[in-house]
């Protein structure tokens, strides 16, 4: 891209950045390159805020790890039971931590205030919603990162990273589609931490199936077995189109 | 009502006894054609609902394979059909409620949650009962089962969030989307049950071709539950409505 092409993209994004929605998108490039801008600049908020504590990252990887460790306990794992159990526990324990981020990314932005100032920006809800799913992935991703390794030592099962981590971004998608758009309508409510939990579990039924049945796939392969990487993928697009629509009417005020 | 309040305040005239019988009918039957019709539909319901209980435990046959137990069957199939028109229904308010705005549509979207909810757990209980018989065992994770159990988890929910919200705006748009979302979760959670129990064969109890007596019970039996439920649902949207006006009434009285 030449150099003034890229002033002209970059002059065309500012002026999208200041209008109201609707009202900027000279084109449909000039949309998609503003929306993924305005996208970016509240990812990186999000991101700046938490590097600056590292309160939520910490938390959530120590929750995984903790649940690993007690459900080592619960289902008293031997050699024979490990390859039935460990996708169950693995997944059982990223979504666990989730919600527990998932309750703070939205809690924190009330307790300060920046959810309706968020809001006040000239961008549209939708920005929002990917911003926050974004982060929200971000988020489950570094506790994932930590989690995978120590969960082949502990529950000593052999990891094929390849087959692994189309699954893990799939699942971690879905719940955080789901889970985005849950923890802003707990948000709305008096009783978040208790009624997020409540609400996301049933919905994720279908993305945790999917995830826990591929992951053991990848443990012992199962001869016709559904597809369930595709499976996830589908739910994924599912629950991602749903989601960002109501987004709108649950932060709308 | 309002020959009610006359009455109370005027002297006593030489008709008092016969108006105060007057009175009696009215707080009976009611006074408005609306409650009226209400009236009637509880009269209805509750003859149609006799008819059923004799029709079910008495004139229906007894199955040669189930024996008695199969009685329940009557039960369980409309309570359940009532269940997935009851969540139809919170979907249906929903999407009114989000696109018009009118709080009418919210009240029979929180009716039909907390009426279908009812329906939810006697689909559960009564399903259990008769696998319990017929099964030997209270749950197995059949895709229809845990379908059903996902989807009161998801009502329940509803209901949860309607409490925490009060009678908000927000509450309400909230609940919308729960009530969409949720409802457009159940045949995706159907499905991926399915497919995760698809080593397992499918387990069907009931022949097709029940004999005439049978199906006509059945039949008439979906016909009163559906009468039952569209009663609990016009009285729990009235509720919806005297609530939200006794709050503002309140708002307005504190204010």
């Amino acid at each position: 891209m030449s150099d003034t092409n890229m002033t002209r993209m970059t002059t065309r994004v500012n002026t999208t950045e200041i209008s109201p929605p609707g009202v900027g998108g000279d084109g449909a490039l000039g949309t998609a390159s503003a929306f993924a801008r305005q996208v970016m600049a509240i990812v990186a908020k999000d991101l700046r805020s938490e590097l600056r504590t590292k309160q939520t990252w910490s938390a959530m990887a120590l929750f995984a790890l903790l649940v690993l460790v007690v459900f080592n306990f619960a289902f008293d794992l031997r050699v024979e039971n490990t390859a039935a159990v460990a996708p169950g526990v693995l997944w059982v324990a990223f979504v666990f931590a989730s919600i527990l981020g998932l309750g703070r990314t939205v809690a924190a932005e009330h307790d300060q205030g920046p959810l309706d100032r968020l809001l006040l920006c000239p961008v549209n809800r939708t920005v929002v919603y990917f911003a926050k799913l974004i982060g929200n992935v971000l988020f489950i991703g570094v506790v994932e990162v930590v989690a995978v390794p120590i969960f082949a030592i502990i529950y000593n099962v052999p990891v094929a990273l390849g087959g692994l981590v189309p699954v893990v971004v799939l699942g971690t998608i879905g719940v955080a589609a789901v889970g985005t758009l849950f923890a802003a309508m707990a948000a709305n409510t008096r009783a978040r931490e208790l009624l997020l939990p409540v609400l996301i579990f049933p919905l994720l039924v279908p993305v945790v199936i999917a995830a826990v049945r591929a992951t053991s796939a990848l443990i012992v392969p199962v001869a016709r077995d559904a597809p369930w990487v595709g499976l996830l993928a589908a739910f994924d697009v599912i629950f991602l189109s749903i989601s960002a629509v109501a987004f709108e009417y649950v932060v709308e005020d | 009502m309002q020959v009610a309040r006359e009455t109370t305040g005027g002297v006593a005239p030489p008709a008092a006894a016969s108006q105060t019988g007057a009175r009696r009918v009215r707080t009976l039957i009611g006074a408005t054609p609306g409650e009226r019709a209400v009236t009637a539909l509880g009269l209805v319901t509750g003859v149609c609902m006799l008819v059923t209980i004799w029709a079910i435990l008495v004139a229906a046959p007894v199955d040669v394979v189930q024996g008695m137990p199969f009685r329940i069957f009557y039960f369980h199939v409309p309570v359940a059909w009532v269940t997935f028109l009851a969540f139809f229904i919170v979907f249906v308010a929903s999407v009114a409620y989000l696109w018009r705005r009118d709080e009418r549509w919210d009240w029979m979207a929180r009716a039909a949650a907390e009426v279908g909810t009812i329906f939810t757990t006697v689909t559960l209980i009564t399903g259990s009962l008769w696998g319990r018989t017929i099964w030997g065992t209270w749950w197995t994770w059949d895709p229809r089962l845990t379908t059903t159990l996902i989807l009161w988890f998801i009502y329940v929910g509803y209901l949860m969030l309607r409490s925490y919200t009060g009678r908000t705006a927000s509450g309400a748009r909230t609940a919308a989307v729960l009530g969409i979302v949720g409802f457009v979760d159940v045949p995706i959670d159907y499905l991926s049950v399915t497919w995760w129990r698809s080593l397992h064969p499918p387990t069907t109890y009931v022949q097709s071709g029940l004999p005439a007596s049978a199906a006509g019970t059945l039949m008439f039996s979906l016909f009163t539950f559906t009468l039952l439920f569209s009663l609990l649902l016009v009285l729990a949207y009235q509720l919806q409505r005297v609530q939200t006006g006794a709050e503002k009434l309140r708002g307005q009285a504190e204010g």
